[in-house]
């Protein structure tokens, strides 16, 4: 369906996603991180917002200060401008987790259904090196992938109107951390002490879009060794 | 500069937070815009009590709502007739007004409209977070204490007196949107537009839909006819973006007005509420009725301007 030129779509008068493919792919994800990175460092005028995702950028604009058309404009014109010295090497975050127990109440479930072991979902969950796709949903979650094939699982038929902080789960072929405690579909595997949202400190996440997690499992008696750590 | 003590909690009714006009660039954290549903009632409040028009406010949510002064002060209420009282006797809305220490201000319960917001001159004084002082309830930050107020909470405001000059000023009545529960919203295409064959369009467009019990500062859920995408497509998209004002239709065909506190999604949206009228989706409550209109870019954008040339006159007459 793509060809490779970018799709613009207008979100009413004052929001326009930029497509740059249409499905889920670490390439396709490089260029919107590439896209947004360039246009973040030459914000057009009268751009309030940029939020990147999976294979899009939303752009947010003051509707008084520019227009779809315009900013289309300057949009591809930064695009084609290659410039890779504006796209860092991801960083890689290494993320402790307890699996299972209270702490990650489906892993049996998951392990059932999948006709496998709890210690088999924990070493294929933790033996893979994931890409943040995007942060959203709520402040600070990641959108990791992808999971192995083996792992993915339908969400949950009733989500919890309740999930703790911290919870790591899957859903599909994704896996997240809840940065705040939040409703959520997703199977809680495990959960991580480490802190994924601080509106009061700067950045307010240690993840951008771009990097990579690795997950390794952890005991319950070691949580104290990273609760006071930052991540 | 000396801050005071200006407004004592009485009772905060259902939900009342402090907000601005919202928090933005911190989307790609995932981090909601948050703020005044009906920000254009909170900037005029604002400009009527000599504020800058960004500064945080009350917003107050449909009945039981009591403040006392501490201090005198001059302030303003604007958007959602709530009944307004000053000890007992009725209080104008769309003015600013002094209020005598010991003052007390309470909201009864809608006459119309949803939320009244409540403007103090001299602001709300604290700290911004992530640049403002919008109350994120979900992720409990910003505002006051990251949550809503509560029966005995004090606020505080910077140098009221310096306010009092403002007092008497009037919003002019043209001005003032009307709120009738019977809405009509003027919408653009959705993102997702073209994944709705036609009928759902139309009865989109020809039908009107009820706001459920359901709805908040996350979104107005409406029921009404259903919306089904066309046959080959799947349940859910892959997420994106979404902006305040876009209406989505997920699995079970009702859709859903998105407002201030989501800034992505992964289901598709059929149309977005233009500019001009994303103030209303702050005084639209539960029961009453909605229906779509689709209009052009050029008229949303001269609808834009239209309410924009209200707050101007404002600001000309405060100068």
């Amino acid at each position: 369906m793509h060809s490779g030129d970018p799709v613009f779509r207008m979100m009413g008068d004052r929001a326009l996603l930029v497509e740059l493919g249409d499905q889920i792919s670490p390439s396709i994800n490089e260029k919107v991180r590439e896209l947004f990175l360039k246009l973040d460092r030459r914000t057009p005028e009268g751009v309030v917002e940029l939020v990147p995702s999976y294979r899009s950028l939303m752009v947010v604009y003051d509707p008084l200060k520019t227009g779809f058309d315009r900013l289309r404009d300057e949009i591809l014109g930064l695009q084609q401008a290659a410039d890779p010295s504006l796209v860092p090497q991801p960083r890689t975050l290494s993320v402790p987790v307890v699996y299972g127990g209270e702490y990650g109440p489906d892993l049996e479930w998951v392990a059932n259904f999948h006709k496998i072991s709890p210690e088999q979902v924990i070493s294929l969950h933790a033996g893979t090196t994931y890409r943040v796709y995007m942060i959203g949903f709520t402040p600070g979650y990641p959108y990791l992938g992808e999971l192995p094939e083996t792992l993915a699982t339908p969400r949950r038929e009733t989500p919890r109107t309740v999930v703790p902080q911290g919870s790591v789960a899957i859903a599909q072929r994704q896996t997240g951390i809840y940065p705040v405690q939040s409703p959520g579909g997703w199977h809680i595997l495990g959960w991580t002490p480490i802190k994924l949202f601080d509106a009061n400190q700067w950045p307010p996440t240690p993840l951008e879009m771009g990097d990579m997690v690795e997950f390794f499992p952890i005991q319950e008696e070691e949580i104290n060794r990273w609760t006071s750590s930052k991540a | 500069m000396d801050i005071i003590e200006s407004l004592e909690i009485l009772s905060p009714g259902p939900l009342t937070t402090v907000q601005d006009l919202g928090r933005y660039g911190f989307g790609r954290y995932g981090v909601p815009p948050s703020g005044a549903l009906d920000s254009f009632s909170l900037r005029v409040g604002n400009l009527l009590v000599g504020n800058p028009e960004t500064e945080a406010g009350l917003e107050i949510t449909l009945m039981g709502f009591k403040a006392r002064a501490l201090t005198d002060l001059v302030v303003a209420l604007c958007g959602g007739d709530l009944q307004p009282h000053l000890n007992d006797k009725p209080f104008d809305m769309w003015r600013s007004q002094i209020v005598r220490k010991g003052d007390t201000l309470s909201l009864k319960a809608p006459r119309t409209g949803c939320r009244a917001y409540l403007a103090v001159g001299g602001g709300i004084s604290l700290r911004p977070v992530l640049a403002s002082k919008s109350t994120n309830l979900t992720s409990k930050f910003g505002g006051y204490e990251g949550r809503a107020l509560r029966k005995g909470d004090l606020l505080f405001s910077n140098a009221p007196d310096r306010h009092f000059k403002s007092a008497g000023k009037m919003f002019h009545s043209e001005g003032r949107p009307s709120y009738t529960g019977d809405w009509v919203l003027r919408v653009l295409p959705g993102s997702q537009d073209q994944d709705f064959p036609e009928e759902a369009k139309k009865a989109f467009y020809n039908s009107s839909f009820t706001v459920s019990s359901q709805s908040d500062r996350t979104g107005l859920r409406l029921s009404g006819p259903a919306l089904h995408r066309k046959k080959d497509l799947g349940d859910s998209i892959i997420s994106e973006g979404i902006v305040p004002g876009a209406i989505q239709v997920p699995g079970d065909a009702q859709p859903i007005i998105l407002l201030v506190e989501t800034v992505t999604g992964g289901y598709r949206k059929i149309a977005t509420v233009i500019s001009a009228d994303l103030p209303l989706l702050g005084q639209i409550k539960p029961g009453d009725r909605i229906r779509f209109q689709e209009v052009s870019m050029r008229e949303a954008m001269t609808a834009l301007q239209e309410s924009e040339d209200h707050i101007d006159i404002l600001k000309k007459s405060s100068d």
